[in-house]
C-alpha cells in the first residue's frame, strides 16, 4: 500500500488562491467602516454562543497530529493549509482580544493583532478549506477546523467580504428556489423529457412525478441532478428503482434544492431559511417520508442540523419522520426484495467508491455507527460484480475530500481545487493500476462536478465519475 | 522561605481550582447549537462513554494520526499519572496501603516522564511542520515540565532531602498550620516550577484536560 507522503513546507505557496468577493478585488475599499471592532465583537459572540468554537480555540496543544491530514496542504505544501495553522489565523486574534494571556504577553502565546493583512489571509485560507473535517478525525480532542472556518467566513461576511459564488447560490435559493436558478416550468419540462428519454431507452414508462400530494416519498435532490451529467443519471436511477419497487413518490417545485450553502458560511439563518422550504413542502404535500438525494452536505444538514434548527421553532416538525438518505431507502428496497438487480450489465466495469466527506464524517445512516460506510458499498456490490475499495487511509472516515467542497466549486479557485484533489486522485490511480478500476461512484453533486473538472488535469477521463444510483438504476430489471 | 512557599502553594491551588472551575462552568454554559459529532458516531450513551474512555486511556485518534507523537505523548501522560499518584505520599495521613505498590513503578515512570518530554521537545524542533505551528509558550511549557521532572529526579537520586520533613510541611499546609520546609535548592526549584504550572494551567492549552470532555466532536450521539 502506497503511503501518503507529506510535502515539504513551502511558505505561501498558495497565497494567490483567492476566491472572488461580491465587493470586488480591492479589499481595503470593501471593508465596512469599523470592520476591526465588528470582527473582534463577532469573534467574541461566536465564542459565547458555540461551545465547540471556544473549546477548540482554547485546547489545541499544537501536537501536530493534523498537520499532514488536509488535502489542500498535501496538494500545495502551503503551511497555512495545515489545519492547526488555519485555526491559528483566528486563534491568535481570539487570544489577543478575548483572553488574559494574550492581552498580557501576546508574542509569547502566539496572539496577534487583527490587521488588514490578516484579513487578507483569512479571506484566502478560509476559502482553501472545504470544511471536510478530515483533520478532526485525527485530533485527539476532535478539534474540528470546519467550525473555525465557518466562523472565519461568517466574520468575513460581517465585515463586507462575502464570497461571490456561495452568496450567489444562496440568493438563487432565496429568490428562485434552487442553486442553479431553475424556475418551476423548467423543472417540469426537464422531468418530462427525462420520462421520454427513459421510455425511449427501455420501453417502460418510468414516471418522474412532480408536486404530487400524499406520496410515500418526497425526494429532494440537488438541483444539479436536473441539469448536468453524471448527476442526472443518478436521478434516473432513483426513478427506475422507485418505479420497479412500486413506491409512490414525488419531487417538488418548492423543494427543488437539497443543497444548503448556508452551512458553508456558518450562517444559521440562511441555513434554516433554505432547509425550511423542504420541511414546509413535505408538510403541505403530505409526504410521509423525506428522502435526501445524492448531495453530501445536504445530508449533513438534514441528519445533523435540522433538529437544532427546527425542533423548538417549527410547528409540525415533530410530526415529520426523520429524513432518510436515498442510499438507506434504496438499500431497504433492495434487501427487502422489492427490486431485482442484474449485475451482469456492469460486467465491463470495475467500480470503486468515493466516500463524500460530509456523509462519511458528518451524518448517519441505518442504525449502526458504521452503516454510513457499509450501506453504499453493499448497494454497489449488489449492482456490480467487480467492486474494489481504495486504500484504507483514504476511505470511510479517513476519506479525502474531492477538493471542491464547502463552497470552493468555482472557476477562479481551480488551481486550489486541482491541488486539493491530488490525494484522492493518487488513491484512485493506485486502484486503476492494481485493479483496472474503470469507474468511481459518488453520492454527492459537488464531488461529481469537481471530479469532472479536475480529472482531466491528471490525465483521467471525466466519464469515470458516475452516480451511485446510476449504477444501481442501470442494473434494475424493469418490467 | 517556608512562609513564601506556603503562600505560593496556597495561591497556586486557589488559582488552579477556581480557574479550572471557571473554565468548566464556562464550557458547560456555552450552548452547543448543533450536532457536530465526528462520524462514525455512537448511537447509545454507552457508545459515547466507550469513545471517551478509549480516547482517554489510549489516545486512539492520535495513534492513527502519528505514531511518534502518540508514543511520546502517551508515555508522558501515563508516567505523569503514576508519578502524581506517588506524590499522594506527601498529602495523605495515614498513607493508603495501596500506595506502596506505586513506589517501584514510579521510579521508572519518572525517567520515562523526562525521556518522553525530551522526545516531544525534539519532535517540536525537528519536524518542520510542528516547528511552524509552535509558539514560544509551546516550548516553554515543555521546558517547564522538564524542569519539574528533572528536579524531581534530582531530589530522588541526586541530593539528600528530608522527605519526611517535606511531608510534614505539606500535611501542615493541609491542616492550615504551615511547618518548616526542609532547606534544599532543588526542592525550591521543584516546588516553584509546579506553582508556575498550576497558575498557568487554567489560562493555557493545559485546559485540554478537563476541556476534552466537553468536546461535541466526541461526546454527542445521534438519537
Amino acid at each position: 500500500m502506497k503511503k501518503i507522503e507529506s510535502p515539504n513546507i513551502k511558505e505561501r505557496a498558495m497565497s494567490h488562491g483567492k476566491p472572488f468577493f461580491e465587493s470586488g478585488s480591492d479589499q481595503s475599499s470593501a471593508l465596512v467602516e469599523g470592520w476591526k471592532e465588528i470582527a473582534i465583537d463577532k469573534l467574541g459572540e461566536i465564542a459565547d454562543s458555540n461551545r465547540a468554537f471556544r473549546l477548540f480555540l482554547d485546547s489545541c496543544v499544537k501536537c501536530g497530529a493534523c498537520t499532514d491530514k488536509c488535502h489542500y496542504f498535501l496538494g500545495t505544501g502551503d503551511p497555512l493549509n495545515m489545519p492547526v495553522a488555519r485555526q491559528d489565523l483566528i486563534r491568535g486574534v481570539y487570544r489577543r482580544y478575548h483572553t488574559l494571556p494574550g492581552k498580557l504577553f501576546p508574542r509569547f502565546v502566539g496572539a496577534v493583532d487583527l490587521t488588514e493583512e490578516l484579513i487578507e489571509d483569512w479571506s484566502t485560507y478560509y476559502y482553501q478549506c472545504s470544511e471536510c473535517r478530515r483533520c478532526s478525525v485525527f485530533c485527539p480532542f476532535g478539534i474540528d477546523t470546519a467550525e473555525v472556518t465557518m466562523a472565519g467566513r461568517s466574520i468575513l461576511d460581517a465585515v463586507g467580504l462575502k464570497q461571490k459564488y456561495i452568496h450567489t447560490v444562496i440568493n438563487n435559493v432565496h429568490k428562485i428556489g434552487n442553486n442553479l436558478g431553475m424556475v418551476g416550468p423548467a423543472i417540469a419540462d426537464t422531468l418530462e423529457s427525462l420520462e421520454e428519454e427513459v421510455e425511449e431507452d427501455t420501453g417502460v414508462n418510468v414516471r418522474f412525478p412532480l408536486d404530487e400530494p400524499n406520496t410515500e416519498v418526497l425526494l429532494v435532490v440537488p438541483s444539479a441532478d436536473l441539469y448536468t451529467e453524471p448527476h442526472v443519471d443518478g436521478l434516473i436511477g432513483c426513478a427506475r428503482i422507485f418505479h420497479q419497487a412500486g413506491v409512490r413518490w414525488t419531487m417538488a417545485t418548492e423543494a427543488s434544492e437539497a443543497a444548503n450553502f448556508g452551512l458553508f458560511v456558518g450562517d444559521d439563518s440562511h441555513m434554516s431559511d433554505i432547509a425550511e422550504r423542504i420541511l414546509a413542502t413535505a408538510l403541505n404535500l403530505g409526504a410521509s417520508q423525506i428522502v435526501i438525494g445524492e448531495c453530501g452536505h445536504a445530508w449533513r444538514v438534514a441528519s445533523s442540523y435540522w433538529d437544532g434548527l427546527f425542533k423548538d421553532t417549527m410547528q409540525g416538525y415533530q410530526q415529520l419522520p426523520d429524513p432518510i438518505h436515498i442510499c438507506e431507502y434504496t438499500h431497504r428496497l433492495i434487501t427487502g426484495g422489492r427490486v431485482r438487480l442484474d449485475r451482469s450489465v456492469h460486467d465491463d466495469k470495475v467500480i470503486t467508491f468515493h466516500d463524500s466527506c460530509n456523509v462519511a464524517r458528518g451524518s448517519r445512516m441505518g442504525d449502526q455507527p458504521r452503516d454510513i460506510y457499509r450501506i453504499p458499498r453493499e448497494l454497489l456490490k449488489a449492482a456490480c460484480t467487480n467492486f474494489v475499495d481504495m486504500a484504507p487511509d483514504t476511505i470511510c472516515e479517513n476519506t479525502f475530500c474531492c477538493g471542491g467542497g464547502g463552497g470552493l466549486l468555482t472557476d477562479e479557485l481551480i488551481e486550489v481545487r486541482v491541488s486539493g484533489a491530488s490525494p484522492r486522485v493518487s488513491a484512485l490511480e493506485q486502484v486503476i493500476e492494481e485493479h483496472s478500476v474503470t469507474h468511481m461512484a459518488a453520492i454527492c453533486a459537488i464531488c461529481k462536478s469537481q471530479f469532472r473538472s479536475v480529472l482531466p488535469h491528471y490525465g483521467l477521463g471525466t466519464d469515470m465519475i458516475v452516480s451511485l444510483h446510476q449504477i444501481l438504476g442501470d442494473a434494475v430489471v424493469l418490467n | 522561605m517556608s512562609l513564601f512557599f506556603a503562600s505560593a502553594l496556597y495561591i497556586a491551588v486557589a488559582v488552579l481550582t477556581i480557574g479550572v472551575m471557571w473554565k468548566v462552568i464556562l464550557y458547560a454554559r456555552t450552548p452547543v447549537p448543533h450536532m457536530i459529532a465526528v462520524a462514525p458516531v455512537p448511537r447509545t450513551r454507552l457508545g459515547v462513554l466507550n469513545r471517551l474512555v478509549r480516547e482517554t486511556l489510549f489516545f486512539e485518534s492520535l495513534f492513527r494520526a502519528s505514531k511518534w507523537t502518540w508514543f511520546f505523548g502517551w508515555i508522558f501522560h501515563c508516567a505523569l499519572v503514576i508519578v502524581l499518584l506517588r506524590h499522594l505520599y506527601f498529602v495523605t495521613d495515614p498513607i493508603p496501603a495501596w500506595l506502596g505498590m506505586v513506589f517501584v513503578p514510579s521510579d521508572y515512570a519518572a525517567w520515562l516522564l523526562v525521556a518522553s518530554l525530551v522526545g516531544l521537545l525534539g519532535r517540536r524542533v525537528v519536524v518542520s511542520r510542528v516547528r511552524y505551528i509552535s509558539s514560544p509558550s509551546d516550548y516553554a511549557m515543555l521546558i517547564l515540565l522538564l524542569v519539574i521532572g528533572a528536579s524531581g529526579l534530582h531530589l530522588r537520586y541526586g541530593t539528600d532531602v528530608n522527605i519526611v520533613g517535606v511531608r510534614e510541611f505539606m500535611l501542615g499546609l493541609l491542616a492550615l498550620s504551615p511547618k518548616d520546609l526542609p532547606e534544599n535548592l532543588t526542592l525550591y526549584l521543584h516546588v516553584l516550577s509546579v506553582v508556575v504550572l498550576a497558575v498557568v494551567f487554567p489560562f493555557s492549552k493545559l485546559i485540554h484536560f478537563p476541556g476534552y470532555y466537553f468536546s461535541p466532536s466526541h461526546n454527542q450521539r445521534y438519537r
